[in-house]
């Protein structure tokens, strides 16, 4: 069994035909985490119970010869900032790092209805507030592809455990690109829905205009399958919306001649690594011979995307962020003698310095005399980058981008120079804010055997097309 | 320099942060280059644009309708017991860094 290719097809395929049970590939998976992830760092926590019993389930509907769910089987991790009762989730922060949930996370009940078997749950930035997965209160996780480098972030553990091979799916979140960046730092799909299609309820919020949740995946055609288990309206979150769940397997096979594939000059701009280019450029050429048409966009807010979101995001976060006082949950600090200083202390011991520092910029940005100046002019900035894409997608059906402008950069490198980090998410920033989908497949390597993404935006709703054609991509590149 | 050590105890304060002393002097350091870098918005006129809060208002909304009936789609019946039961209150309680099996116990909130 090579743990290394395995799809949702091929597990839920072998399980259901008897070649091999539920509970063998999950501790197979065990074993492969055990000995490799020591090194990469993916896993926060293992929820071996769960795993087992789920798999056991599983293997007793297969015994009966009955068909297996969606996902029957298939070991997956999730990004710790979705609950799950009764398993350890910390959100990366040393705030919550004895916190263990009453309910699950709809994403995540909707997984484990569907089949899946949870191995556990994955490291990622504090608060999924970063870009290399650094920031985690626990320990760096490092890129598979080279241990030197960071898997990005902040769903740094989701795409590493893919990549690796200790996972076959998992589940991540994208608030600024954390499920993009990662994943082309990584070399493996990752895919943004768009705003409102799956719900955020018992996700552990970030910003809440913009937080996401979406799979990582080896194949486009498997994160087609993982968005129909997650898709749809959630009576427990009023911000997911109630549009029809097409079948987006089915749609994988449509053909790609004819859609118009816009490309914006602003994401080939100062900043773009020379490889990078080269290979988005290509993966464009590709695409114009399947027979999409090629057409130029102009996207003319998007240098103003990045800070646009750093008022967004930060002031969200303040707000959000404002529960974490520990009285009813999480870290209390034992050095308090009076209630508003049990407050302060046990924020300042359990928050990490990433964190501290966007709680200050959003409160700074919220306070009065500065609410117009940053946070109102952000909103109306924000206006303006929707247009920009209500305005391209009358052109075309889907935008073709890098991903990020470099290959995954070293540990250490950036963790100094906190705007350096921010430009990271250059490329992904702007989806978010336009509440449009987005996903990132593999596109090429670096001279240096490092992954390079290609980033493909597309209308409200419409993540059938840009996953139609990044499975057209992909098929053409194999 | 736009935001000054003032500045930083001021919002720290709103925040419910102590800070030390390094994390201030960071602090100032940091808060001054990111904004100095969101200044740039400045650079667009947006006068006659409206803020936008949230990506939801731009779909699902029944724009013909007025106040909350445009969300209409989001609402639902207002029954007893909600969308679920709520937690029995162990579970409520379970991760209360303090509690006496009834209800959160606090530091004293009135100081003499």
């Amino acid at each position: 069994m090579n743990l290394d290719n395995l799809t949702i097809d091929n597990a839920r395929t072998a399980i259901s035909q008897g070649k091999m049970t539920a509970t063998s590939l999950a501790a197979a998976f065990y074993a492969r985490i055990e000995s490799d992830d020591k090194q990469v760092g993916a896993y926060l926590t293992l929820s071996k119970e769960r795993a087992l019993a789920k798999a056991a389930e599983m293997d007793t509907i297969a015994s009966r010869g009955d068909p297996l769910p969606p996902l029957g089987g298939v070991p997956v991790g999730i990004k710790d900032v979705m609950v799950t009762r009764g398993v350890r989730t910390t959100a990366g922060s040393k705030i919550l790092e004895q916190y263990v949930p009453p309910y699950d996370c709809t994403a995540v009940a909707r997984m484990e209805a569907a089949g899946a078997v949870i191995l556990g749950k994955m490291n990622c930035d504090e608060f999924a507030m970063g870009s290399s997965t650094e920031n985690s209160a626990f320990h760096p996780v490092r890129n598979p592809r080279d241990l030197k480098r960071v898997p990005g972030g902040s769903s740094g553990g989701s795409a590493a455990a893919v990549a690796a091979g200790t996972a076959v799916v998992t589940l991540g979140s994208d608030t600024g690109g954390s499920i993009r960046q990662p994943a082309s730092f990584c070399g493996v799909v990752g895919l943004m829905p768009t705003y409102g299609r799956v719900s955020r309820y018992g996700l552990i919020a970030f910003a809440s205009s913009l937080d996401h949740i979406g799979p990582l995946t080896k194949t486009v055609k498997d994160a087609a399958i993982v968005l129909r288990v997650i898709a749809g309206r959630d009576p427990m979150d009023s911000t997911s919306a109630d549009v029809p769940v097409p079948d987006y397997v089915a749609e994988l096979e449509k053909p790609v001649k004819g859609l118009r594939v816009g490309v914006a000059r602003e994401y080939f701009g100062e900043g773009l690594d020379a490889e990078v280019r080269s290979a988005v450029e290509a993966a464009i050429q590709q695409l114009a011979s399947l027979g999409c048409e090629v057409v130029p966009v102009s996207l003319p807010h998007t240098e103003y995307a990045i800070p646009t979101y750093y008022v967004v995001a930060t002031a969200e976060a303040s707000a959000n962020l404002a529960r974490f006082d520990g009285v009813r949950y999480g870290h209390r600090s034992k050095r308090a003698t009076n209630l508003s200083e049990m407050y302060r202390l046990s924020r300042d011991e359990g928050f990490g310095p990433e964190v501290k520092r966007r709680i200050m910029l959003g409160t700074y940005a919220l306070s009065a005399g500065y609410y117009d100046a940053y946070y109102l002019k952000a909103q109306r900035v924000r206006s303006l980058l929707a247009q920009d894409f209500d305005e391209a997608f009358k052109k075309v059906d889907a935008i073709v981008t890098p991903t990020s402008p470099t290959a995954a950069f070293r540990l250490g490198e950036k963790v100094n120079d906190p705007l350096a980090m921010y430009l990271a998410d250059i490329y992904t920033v702007t989806a978010d804010l336009a509440g449009v989908p987005g996903i990132s497949i593999p596109c090429g390597e670096t001279q240096e055997k490092l992954p390079i993404g290609l980033q493909i935006l597309g209308r409200h709703f419409d993540e059938a097309t840009i996953l139609r054609l990044a499975h057209a991509h992909e098929r053409a590149r194999l | 320099m736009r935001v000054t050590e003032k500045d930083v105890l001021h919002v720290a304060s709103l925040a419910n942060l102590e800070l030390t002393e390094g994390e201030r002097q960071a602090m100032l350091r940091d808060l001054n280059s990111i904004l100095d870098y969101i200044d740039r918005l400045n650079q667009l006129d947006t006068s006659n644009v409206p803020p936008m809060a949230q990506v939801s208002d731009r779909y699902g909304v029944d724009h013909s309708k007025q106040g909350s009936e445009r969300f209409a789609y989001a609402s639902r019946e207002d029954v007893l017991h909600g969308l679920r039961p709520s937690l029995p209150r162990e579970e409520a309680l379970s991760n209360a860094p303090d509690s006496d099996g009834t209800f959160f116990i606090v530091p004293r909130v009135i100081e003499r």
